[in-house]
């Protein structure tokens, strides 16, 4: 629970959009003014800063005013290769145990300190990602983060929703690669 | 004004279009055709043709800049705590300072040298030595980090090293202090006759540099003040410069003067190796640290050794020989060809030279002039080359280039001389400002110098550089030596007291640099190879914190169950494997330093919290645009409370 309000208070002020803050802050103010009347939850007030977490639900139909209302993280693209080395992957229909078991030894070891399985945390969870994208966008995007990050539409967007943090490239051959991808199949 | 400019300008340019008509062979060494701002210019993105590797002097580190450009690139700690990256503070790094006098924080380092093979630089590794607490360094070259240090025994004030052999059989390590052998309680006046000087032979490993003290040449109790190796035909000769052969132990500037000549000692050291090959030599007890840092497990460890084997030069024949060398010589350097050895008579204006093959037919015919301690004394004349009457004042190094000329340092007139090797003719002189020790040319003291530059190291800087209060940083030159004339083209601050430096071209190393350390190949053992294995061990009052890092966040980064008087070790491995993305620790009230942990490694860093609360911690290298995200917190509790260790992120 406590990501979510921080992370809008970030793009508060990475988007330095005096009016809007204008408007949080009298959102705020007058959300404030509405509680205080209405005398609930004295007691998690004391913590000092419940104020926040009213904020955050204000402020969210704002800070995403225009741009799609599908989060990157949810989009679905089938289309997209991505950028890198990867241009064609073939997926046989029986899922190679072997193969998917290396792969998640080396996910444990390389991925899951970011990304873990069924829920949000630095980074999206793998689960259910060929629905989402082609085995060539999640290849590359294991294999060629930098250039993902800056060039590829999506990733780009994946970038932004969480919060800037960086995808980083942790030296995975092709072979690696592929051997996490048919891991993510078994998931 | 600005018109009268214009018009020289075009004048000066009609003069130089004319000139180019009339002799178009001709082309200008002057400022016109290629500035010295062109020359050291390395325009942004690009690189530097040569490493430079500068001694830092009593830095106790060792820089590497780029030539031409002068620019600092890293400064590589050795023999000093440097908590800049937590060597010498975190615990895998603290053995590597051990020695026979426990924790020495500090040195003094003088003189780096290339391996090399076949007399050529191979850029495996660099030797280094430091003076003070007398030990030798090997420092990776693919790695750029100190992975082997060992304490020189029996010696003090180890100055004549670290040079090695054209093959890296052997780094050299020569005393420059006499001192009791082994070391006593005795009158200091009793110095003559009783005291020694040793001269050490470290093997070193062909395949992975492993360094160990093979046997030390106890010497008459002179001071052993530089040395080189024979190359080429003298290959399996050490020589080393020689003064206080008056064997004095108070005001040396005097007392050390009085003879006109010194030595040159010349050491067959294939014919000593050989004698303890064959049992030859003396085991004696000793007391010396030999400290090996593992690159697998990121960890230095140190063994105590004790004993080593001394060799008496006069009981293996034909091993030592004296060559008289005009006043209290300082540099001793061999040129390419392996013939001639230069002595830089400090108090001289002129350089002696002598020949190894004159020195060769001098032994065979046993024309002696007296022993000194039983070391036969070679005849001046018989072994003399030439002088090179260099009208400079005070020489103290000589390098080369591949074209057959040598140059030296004049530290009295501040000028680097160049001269002709065989003709011995002065043909150039420079001044330095000021003050200038050493020289380097790339290779300039192999069988292969790259000699398009000479860097000269000053001890003097004065008006260099805007004034920064009494203390300066010294000051170095870069001549370009391409042409017939050198030419001053850069001048740079250094770090410390650079003595001697080595340079090699980049190629040599740039693809050998190691960019990170795979995390499947980390053997530390308290690596936390999966985030899975992030935990808390408590062990009596040790806390052990197995903590992963990657952008940016630390797991786990909340930890309570930690007490005041606790030893709180948070061992930490980096699970980036992206080339410069290192994360670095730090906690409030470190009694150490921070740490900086490189992608795949595992470093560790000892907290011994003295105060009930909760105290936060955090990532001192920008990571990313998170880095000021990236922090945790540990809660300290009385030392008597039972509250449980526990740990978590995200949680």
């Amino acid at each position: 629970m406590f990501l979510l309000p921080y992370h809008s208070y970030f793009w508060a002020i990475i988007n330095k959009n005096k009016r809007m803050k204008q408007l949080i802050k009298t959102a705020v103010f007058l959300l404030a003014l509405i509680l205080m009347s209405c005398g609930g939850k004295e007691e998690k007030k004391k913590d000092g800063f419940s104020v926040t977490r009213q904020k955050t639900e204000t402020e969210k139909p704002v800070s995403t005013p225009d741009t799609e209302v599908t989060k990157a993280s949810e989009r679905i693209d089938l289309t997209n290769k991505g950028l890198g080395p990867v241009t064609s992957v073939t997926l046989n229909p029986e899922i190679d145990q072997a193969m998917a078991s290396s792969g998640k030894e080396l996910y444990d070891q390389m991925c899951l300190a970011c990304h873990r399985l069924g829920k949000k945390f630095i980074g999206p969870a793998p689960n259910g990602i060929l629905e989402r994208r082609t085995p060539e966008w999640v290849m590359n995007m294991i294999l060629n983060p930098d250039q993902m990050v800056k060039e590829d539409p999506l990733a780009k967007d994946l970038l932004v929703e969480f919060n800037g943090s960086p995808m980083a490239n942790q030296g995975l051959t092709e072979e690696q690669a592929r051997a996490v991808l048919e891991y993510f199949r078994t998931l | 004004m600005k018109n009268l400019n214009y018009l020289i300008c075009i004048l000066f340019g009609l003069g130089i279009t004319l000139s180019g008509c009339n002799n178009q062979s001709q082309k200008s060494n002057g400022a016109l055709s290629s500035s010295a701002a062109e020359k050291v210019y390395i325009a942004p993105g690009e690189q530097d043709e040569f490493y430079a590797f500068l001694s830092g002097g009593y830095s106790g580190n060792l820089t590497v800049y780029g030539l031409p450009s002068g620019r600092l690139f890293k400064e590589i700690p050795v023999f000093s705590q440097f908590p800049t990256s937590g060597y010498g503070y975190s615990e895998e790094t603290k053995p590597m300072l051990n020695t026979s006098f426990g924790f020495i924080p500090w040195d003094d380092l003088h003189h780096p040298d290339i391996s090399q093979t076949n007399g050529e630089l191979d850029g495996r590794w660099i030797f280094v030595n430091g003076n003070n607490t007398p030990r030798i360094a090997r420092v990776s070259l693919s790695t750029f980090e100190t992975e082997e240090i060992i304490e020189v025994p029996n010696s003090a004030g180890n100055h004549s090293s670290s040079f090695i052999t054209e093959n890296t059989e052997y780094v050299v390590a020569g005393t420059r202090f006499s001192v009791p052998v082994p070391q006593r309680d005795m009158p200091i006046n009793e110095y003559k006759g009783n005291f020694k000087g040793a001269l050490s032979f470290i093997s070193v490993a062909p395949d992975n540099g492993r360094m160990n003290l093979e046997f030390q040449v106890l010497m008459p109790g002179f001071n052993y003040d530089l040395s080189h190796p024979g190359r080429g035909k003298s290959h399996g000769w050490f020589f080393f410069t020689t003064y206080n052969t008056e064997e004095a132990s108070s005001l040396l500037e005097v007392n050390a003067s009085q003879n006109d000549k010194d030595f040159i000692a010349a050491v067959n050291w294939k014919k000593i190796e050989e004698y303890v090959k064959n049992g030859g030599g003396t085991k004696m007890p000793a007391d010396y640290a030999h400290n090996v840092y593992d690159e697998e497990t990121h960890t230095g460890t140190s063994t105590m050794k004790k004993e080593v084997i001394t060799v008496d030069p006069t009981q293996v024949p034909g091993s030592l020989y004296f060559l008289p060398t005009p006043k209290s010589p300082h540099g001793c350097d061999v040129d390419p060809t392996g013939e001639y050895i230069i002595g830089n008579g400090k108090l001289s204006a002129d350089l002696t030279v002598h020949s190894f093959d004159k020195m060769l037919a001098a032994i065979e015919g046993k024309k002696f002039d007296g022993d000194a301690y039983g070391i036969p004394i070679l005849k001046f004349e018989d072994v003399l080359a030439g002088v090179v009457k260099s009208g400079g004042l005070g020489p103290l190094h000589t390098e080369f280039d591949e074209k057959g000329n040598a140059y030296t340092t004049f530290f009295i007139s501040s000028e680097v001389v160049k001269w002709k090797v065989g003709t011995w003719e002065v043909i150039d002189r420079k001044p330095t400002y000021y003050s200038v020790g050493h020289l380097m040319i790339p290779g300039g003291n192999s069988r292969k110098p790259f000699g398009k530059y000479v860097v000269a190291m000053n001890k003097i800087t004065k008006d260099r550089y805007l004034p920064t209060g009494p203390e300066m940083e010294h000051s170095a030159q870069i001549y370009d030596i391409s042409g017939e004339k050198m030419e001053l083209i850069y001048d740079f601050p250094t770090h410390g007291e650079p003595h001697y430096a080595a340079g090699c071209p980049a190629e040599l190393l740039a693809s050998n640099s190691k960019k990170i350390y795979r995390l499947d190949e980390n053997k530390h053992k308290y690596a936390t190879i999966g985030v899975d294995d992030a935990r808390v061990e408590r062990n009596g009052n040790e806390v052990h914190v197995y903590m992963s890092t990657i952008r940016s966040h630390f797991t786990p980064d909340n930890i309570e169950g930690v007490k005041v008087g606790d030893k709180v070790y948070f061992h930490i491995t980096n699970h980036e494997q992206d080339f410069d993305v290192p994360h670095g620790f730090s906690i409030i009230g470190q009694g150490t330093s921070e740490i900086l942990v490189m992608p795949g490694q595992t470093k560790t860093s000892l907290w011994e919290p003295k105060k009930v609360g909760v105290w936060p911690f955090y990532c001192t290298d920008f990571c990313s645009a998170l880095h000021q995200e990236m922090q945790g917190y540990v809660r300290v509790s009385p030392a008597n409370s039972n509250i449980d260790l526990s740990w978590s992120l995200g949680e």
